[in-house]
Parts: C-alpha cells; structure tokens; sequence
C-alpha cells in the first residue's frame, strides 16, 4: 500500500506532487487574475446602462452555464477560433495553444463572473456619503476608488472571495477532463495503471479536503485580522 | 460559426433534458432526506452522531464533485464486498453513481442550509407552542417547516443551480445528458463553438424556468 505513494519509478507519489503543485498554480493564477478581471468588472456596471446590462449578461451567463461546459468550450473551440482568425491575417500554421493555458483562461473567466457579483454586494455596504465627501475634498475618482473605497471593500468582500477560492479550488478538477495534469488527472492515470480507482481518488479527495480546511482556517484568521484593524 | 447549425443542435440537445432533470430531481429528493437527517443528527444529544454529520458535511462540501463522483462509481468495484452485494447491479450503473452522488454531496449542503433557516427561528415560538400544549409533531409541523420554507427558499434556489450544473458531470461516467450529447456533437462533426453554445443555452433557459419558478413559490409562501 506504502509503495504505491512512494516517490520515484515504482511509486505515483512524485506524480501526484506534480500534480498537486499544478492544481495550485492553476488555481492561484486563476483567482489572481478573476478576481482582478471581476473588480473591473464591477466598476464597469457603473458606466452607464448599456455596460450594466453586459456585465450583467455575463455574469449571468457564465453563473448559469455549467463550468464544465465552459471548460469544454475553451479547450475545444478556442483553437479553432484563434486559428480561423489566424487564417483571416494569412497566418496558416498549426498553432497549438496549451492545454493549461486554455484551462486557466476558462477558469478565469469563470470566477470573474463570480467575484464580480461578490464585490457587487460588497461595494453596496460603502456609504455613498464617502465618495461624495472625497469629491468635495477634491480627490480624483481613481483616488477615492484606490484611497477609500478598496480598503473597505476587500475587508467586505473577503467572506465571500474565500467561498470564491474554495469553489475554484475544487473546480480544477475539472480541467483533468482536458488531460491537463494536474491532480485529478494524476490520480485518474494512476487509479487506471493500478487497478486501485478507490484508493487514490480517497487520496485525491483527502489532498483537496486537506488544502480546503487550511484555506478556510487561513480565511478566518484574515477575517479576524481586519476585523481588529477596523476596530482600532 | 455557422448559424444554422444552432438550429439544428438545440432539439438534438433537448433530447437530453429529461436525464438531467431526472437526476436534478432526484438528487435533490435524497439531498433533503438526507440533509434533514444530517441536521437532526447534529442537534441531538449524542455527540458521535454530531461529529458524523459534521464530518461527513465537510468531507462533501471540501472535495471536488468529481473526485466523489469518480470515486463512487470507479473506485467502489475495487472492493470485492461491494461487487458481491445486493448493490452491485445498481452500483455499476452509470445512471445510479451520478444520482447517488449528486444527492450525497447536494445533502452536505442542504443540511448547512436547513441549519441556517432554524438559526433565524425564534427560540420563543417554539416555548410557546410547547405552552400551549403543541406536540413536537405539531410544532414542527405548523411552526417550524412553514417559517424554514420561507427562510430557506432563497439560498435552496441556489442550491437547485448548483446540482443543475453538476448534472454535467453525469457526462464524465457515459451518461448522454445535455453535455453529453454536446460532446457527441462536437467530436462528430468537429463544430464545438456551436454545439457547446447550445448546449449552454438549453442549460440558461432550465436555470430561468427554473429560477421563475422558485420566485413565484417564494412570493406565495410570503402572504
């Protein structure tokens, strides 16, 4: 049973730390970038209606599409895409777009759709008295955006971008339908070699409870942590 | 993109609706039954059953659909018990992991969703009703269910959202559902744009009609 997860040729213990190491840089990059991409996304609702009605018809869409039908989509159309418009310049060669590359892109665009709505709620909690008080010290909006209303929004909004990391953390797995390596996948290719499905996906499934219990304990602690700041 | 061939992929595709509706419905029906089972264990007096439920609840809600889902329905034939049990003709069968294991982990959430609507409960109605001679039936019958409907229905609408999409994965194990057959369109003809936008069109209008639905319910529970 040991030798199973043994590093090395003989074991699927150096494999599986690959993996898992895949599965974390995917999910940090995507939850960099979405949650990045999901604040511009909130403060685009703002520029009038027409830009409302957009982001709101994405965040819509993108919350009530299946991931997995947006991964499928990213992995097999975007190809087809980037080289029919390839084709359109007069550039014919294969290109071939990697498969991570396209599995970060639609988990990207996944979690924007998510945090936009959790910075959304967030951004309600903020007295519009401050924004006003700010334009009649003469403060810039850029200036009140950074200055007054971030701070107060990222310490609102960390409850739920914790839930957003939580759901993307697990979302990854997904991508293992896309043979990208990263855990799932991993443990899928030893669970076929070895005859074992049951015992390494339990160990797949203990490795994302365990990183998801750190997260959530990590979430608490940051939560408490601004709170004293608030406080004080 | 060729338009047409929305046209043609959509009815193709409803062809799939009535599987995911069947497993949504029923992972649903064995996620209540089992969430307000789990629940209850939680609010007895027996702590091993509360440690159960609290495990059990965060083991589900802390690892990904698909590894349960893979773990269930690749993983259990590993172990000799199982393949020789009364279970084994349900358990090899796609349709039966998908349904049992959208309803395990749909549980883990619903209970924390039910724990949630009796946290908003007033303690003192309940003493109330004790004092006027209410049985525990009685009380959870016209007390307690009718305020936890009310409470509960916007965040169990979410719920329903959430086990619609994992329908999906029932695709992962064979099952021709709506991404199922969307899969089958893409590879057959190479058009993957087309036939996975239909796909997700089908899917936005069940989330729509399924999202009016509850609203409507919601606006006749609160008169």
């Amino acid at each position: 049973m040991i030798e199973l997860f043994s590093f090395g040729d003989a074991g699927w213990g150096d494999e599986l730390a690959r993996g898992l190491a895949t599965t974390l840089i995917l999910a940090v990059v995507c939850f960099a970038t979405g949650t990045l991409i999901g604040l511009m996304l909130m403060l685009l609702r703002r520029r009038g209606r027409f830009s409302r009605m957009l982001v709101e018809l994405y965040v819509t869409v993108l919350r009530g599409v299946p991931e997995l039908l947006v991964i499928y989509l990213f992995f097999f159309g975007t190809g087809i895409f980037v080289r029919n418009v390839a084709a359109s310049f007069g550039y014919t060669d294969y290109i071939n777009l990697s498969g991570f590359f396209l599995a970060a892109l639609a988990l990207t665009c996944i979690t924007a759709a998510y945090s936009a709505e959790v910075f959304r709620g967030a951004a309600r909690s903020i007295p519009t008295g401050q924004a006003e008080a700010a334009r009649a010290f003469g403060f810039t909006p850029v200036k009140t955006f950074r200055l007054i209303e971030l701070p107060q929004l990222l310490v609102v909004a960390l409850p739920g971008l914790g839930n957003i990391w939580l759901i993307l953390l697990k979302d990854t797995a997904l991508v293992s339908l896309t043979s990208v390596a990263e855990l799932m996948r991993q443990s899928s290719v030893a669970a076929g070699a070895t005859f074992r499905p049951f015992t390494f996906y339990a160990v797949a499934a203990l490795i994302y409870f365990i990183i998801s219990m750190l997260s959530e304990r990590a979430v608490l602690l940051a939560e408490r942590r601004v709170a004293i700041v608030e406080k004080s | 993109m060729e338009w047409h061939l929305f046209l043609d992929y959509i009815p193709k595709l409803l062809l799939g609706v009535p599987i995911t509706l069947g497993l949504l419905a029923g992972a649903l029906v064995l996620g209540v039954t089992l969430g307000a089972g789990l629940c209850y264990m939680r609010t007895t007096k027996v702590p091993v059953l509360g440690w159960i439920a609290t495990g059990y609840i965060s083991l589900f809600r802390g690892t990904p659909l698909l590894v349960q889902l893979f773990a269930i329905y690749f993983g259990l034939g590993q172990f000799e018990i199982i393949r020789e049990s009364f279970a084994w003709p349900l358990l090899r069968e796609a349709w039966f992991c998908a349904f049992l294991t959208l309803g395990l982990n749909s549980a883990a959430f619903t209970s924390e969703i039910i724990r949630g609507g009796l946290l908003g409960l007033e303690k003192g109605q309940l003493e109330a009703a004790k004092a006027f001679g209410f049985s525990n039936w009685n009380n959870l019958r016209f007390i307690i269910l009718p305020q936890l409907l009310r409470i509960s229905i916007p965040s169990y609408s979410n719920e329903i959202i959430l086990v619609l999409k994992g329908t999906s994965l029932a695709s992962t194990i064979s099952l021709l559902e709506i991404t199922g057959l969307a899969k089958k369109l893409a590879s057959k003809n190479f058009t993957p744009f087309e036939a996975f936008i239909s796909a997700g069109i089908v899917y936005l209008v069940i989330v729509f009609v399924l999202t009016f639905l509850m609203r409507q319910l919601e606006r006749r529970l609160e008169h």
